[in-house]
């Protein structure tokens, strides 16, 4: 393929009329793909019929274009009519690669898309390296203890999709002047039936995002009962109890005190993890946070590759002891 | 209704994961365990299957030492089980694994196909979405909820940030379930003693010319990941590291 005429496809998602977060860090991505293989960017977006305002605001960023596909069927997003449009968006502009946020909406339709054009979806990616040509991907393995690189077939296009937190957004190049926006043909067929509203479970009764302190308990708290012994690590520093996912699953605290992807995203000055193993999922939930600290009794948990302090050892061994300890230093001990 | 379970077999939670010496894969001496979406997928089908009737077949594409998670899932309560055995058959990628999957029920008719939504070992997060497209059937992930509806099924979908959206889908449809969805069962003495007469039907991966040549994408290298931030480790006595951490709270991060 003539390189001069490469072009790298970045797919814009968006919910009640705004760009997602995730956008402009996979467009940061696009750009950094595009560089060595002197590509040109352009950014996708599927839209209902109606002009939203949605391709001016992908305009401001540093592309060769914004190609604006708008249809009755992508009023909602589905995955059929997502497959479809991108399907034939694809085939008509021959990209090197078309890159995606690793976001539930991507996860839901694009492994559809690569196999439809008989190829991979190279999915929660870290990394994109080009190296004599070859494009060399990283991501995480086994829940994040590992990590893997996967070397993408020359064959065009790569569908890659980034995990979301990996790229920075504020990296994404803006342009001097509006990226021109073309309108793009497509003819998606309209989805058995339409998805419903999209709702919040219970009103929240919690919100965790202003906490300043947050205590959060994972798995390795075992018992609901052993939940006491968080509670009153949070009472002595005086933070808020939170927890990651399977401890909200099972019912011992309710579900607005997840965080996490499906739960509530927090930055307090300071995030005490205890017996939480660091799944991504969970990261992304808490990673901004001041001060990480984790207690865990595996040494290669992925929660100490993000933490300030990690202690190596058993929570309940640890968690009285530093109950005590805490009381100590506020008496001015 | 008839309900394909999908369910894999991983290292348990616990086990000590190292790399192999072929840089690709990791050391198999370790302790094996069902993938924990796939084990909320079967208690989702056995649900279904007892308040609607029909059939629960699960099903896993893995080696010899595989054949475990379909024991459970029978003594659990499914009705029968399909093994696609092959020696290297966990060194598939989604695409290849689907491709296996399809293969091995071609021929049968279910109505709904579960897979969990991620496994624990790759995480490609994309082998059922793959098999519906194989399939030509209708698909919807991270399901939270399954009520059979007029003409097919309404399920609940979960969304970021603690947001839900309801769908209506057609059957067949292969839906993709989400750890959480239910409360897990655990097999009873009585299930574990009619597992051993429950029909096991045990298939080569060759046989259906599925092998990892057929992969899209494969692990080049596999490695501990590389520690971005620096990360201070306290270790020794509980005491002490507790005093330690106080100070640290108390003097540098200056939060009690
Ligand atoms: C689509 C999707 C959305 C998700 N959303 C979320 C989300 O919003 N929030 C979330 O948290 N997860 C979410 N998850 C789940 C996530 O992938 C992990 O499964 C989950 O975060 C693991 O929780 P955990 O760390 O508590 O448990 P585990 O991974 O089981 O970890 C338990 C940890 O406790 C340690 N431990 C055990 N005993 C002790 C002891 N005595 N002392 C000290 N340490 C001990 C272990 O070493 C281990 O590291 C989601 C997953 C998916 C696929
Ligand atoms: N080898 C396999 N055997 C049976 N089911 C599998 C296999 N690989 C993947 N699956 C199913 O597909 C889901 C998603 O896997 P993955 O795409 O690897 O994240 C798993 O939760 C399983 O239900």
């Amino acid at each position: 393929m003539a390189s001069e005429h490469a072009t790298v496809l970045v797919v814009a998602e968006h919910r009640g009329g705004k760009l997602s977060a995730a956008t402009a860090e996979a467009i940061a991505a696009a750009q950094q793909l595009a560089a060595p293989w002197q590509a040109a960017v352009h950014a996708v977006l599927l839209e209902g019929a109606a002009e939203s305002g949605l391709a001016a605001q992908l305009a401001r960023y540093q592309l060769a274009g914004v190609l604006a596909a708008r249809h009755p069927a992508l009023a909602e997003y589905t995955p059929e009519a997502y497959t479809q449009a991108l399907q034939e968006i694809v085939s008509r502009r021959q990209p090197r690669a078309v890159l995606f946020a690793h976001s539930y909406q991507t996860r839901d339709f694009a492994p559809r898309l690569a196999t439809r054009m008989a190829r991979a979806l190279f999915g929660d990616l870290t990394a994109l390296r080009v190296e004599d040509g070859r494009l060399t991907v990283s991501r995480p393995m086994f829940q994040g203890r590992l990590a893997a690189d996967l070397v993408v077939p020359g064959e065009a296009p790569a569908f890659l999709s980034v995990q979301i937190g990996a790229f920075r957004a504020d990296r994404a190049a803006l342009a001097a002047a509006p990226a021109p926006i073309a309108a793009e043909m497509v003819a998606p067929a309209a989805p058995a039936a339409a998805p419903e509203a999209p709702f919040q479970e219970a009103k929240q009764a919690v919100d965790l995002t202003q906490a300043a302190i947050i205590v959060s308990a994972g798995r390795g708290i075992k018992e609901a009962k052993n939940l006491d012994l968080i509670r009153a690590l949070a009472d002595a520093l005086g933070g808020e109890v939170a927890a990651s996912r399977p401890i909200c699953d099972s019912g011992w605290l309710p579900m607005d005190r997840q965080v996490g992807s499906s739960g509530q995203t927090v930055a307090p000055k300071l995030y005490l993890a205890v017996g939480i193993s660091g799944a991504i999922q969970h990261l992304v939930g808490m990673k901004s946070s001041r001060a990480i600290v984790a207690i865990n009794k595996d040494r290669e948990a992925p929660i100490f590759e993000i933490a300030d302090y990690g202690v190596v050892g058993d929570l309940f061994e640890v968690v009285p002891a530093l109950i005590e300890a805490v009381k100590a230093a506020k008496a001015g001990g | 209704m008839r309900i394909l379970v999908c369910v894999k077999q991983v290292p348990a939670k616990d086990a000590p994961i190292k790399v192999a010496g072929d840089g690709a894969w990791i050391r198999e001496d370790v302790a094996y365990e069902t993938n924990e979406p796939d084990a909320y997928a079967l208690e989702e089908a056995l649900r279904q299957r007892e308040a609607h009737g029909g059939e629960v077949v699960a099903l896993t594409v893995g080696p010899a030492r595989a054949a475990q998670v379909l024991r459970e899932a029978l003594a659990k309560g499914a009705d029968r089980a399909i093994h696609v055995a092959g020696d290297d058959a966990h060194r598939l990628d989604s695409y290849a694994a689907a491709e296996a999957i399809a293969r091995a029920i071609a021929g049968e008719k279910f109505d709904l196909i579960f897979t969990g939504l991620q496994s624990e070992d790759y995480g490609y997060g994309q082998t059922g979405v793959v098999l519906a497209e194989l399939l030509g059937i209708a698909h919807a992930t991270i399901i939270m909820q399954v009520q059979p509806a007029a003409g097919g099924v309404r399920v609940k979908r979960e969304l970021e940030n603690g947001y839900f959206q309801y769908l209506n889908l057609p059957l067949p449809a292969v839906l993709t379930i989400q750890s959480g969805i239910n409360k897990l069962r655990y097999a009873t003495l009585m299930g574990i003693k009619q597992a051993k007469s429950k029909p096991l039907a045990t298939v080569a991966l060759a046989d259906l010319g599925v092998s990892p040549s057929l992969n899209r994408q494969s692990v080049a290298k596999l490695y501990v990941p590389v520690k971005t931030k620096k990360t201070e480790l306290l270790e020794g006595p509980a005491k002490e590291v507790a005093a330690q951490l106080a100070a640290r709270l108390k003097n540098d991060l200056r939060v009690i």
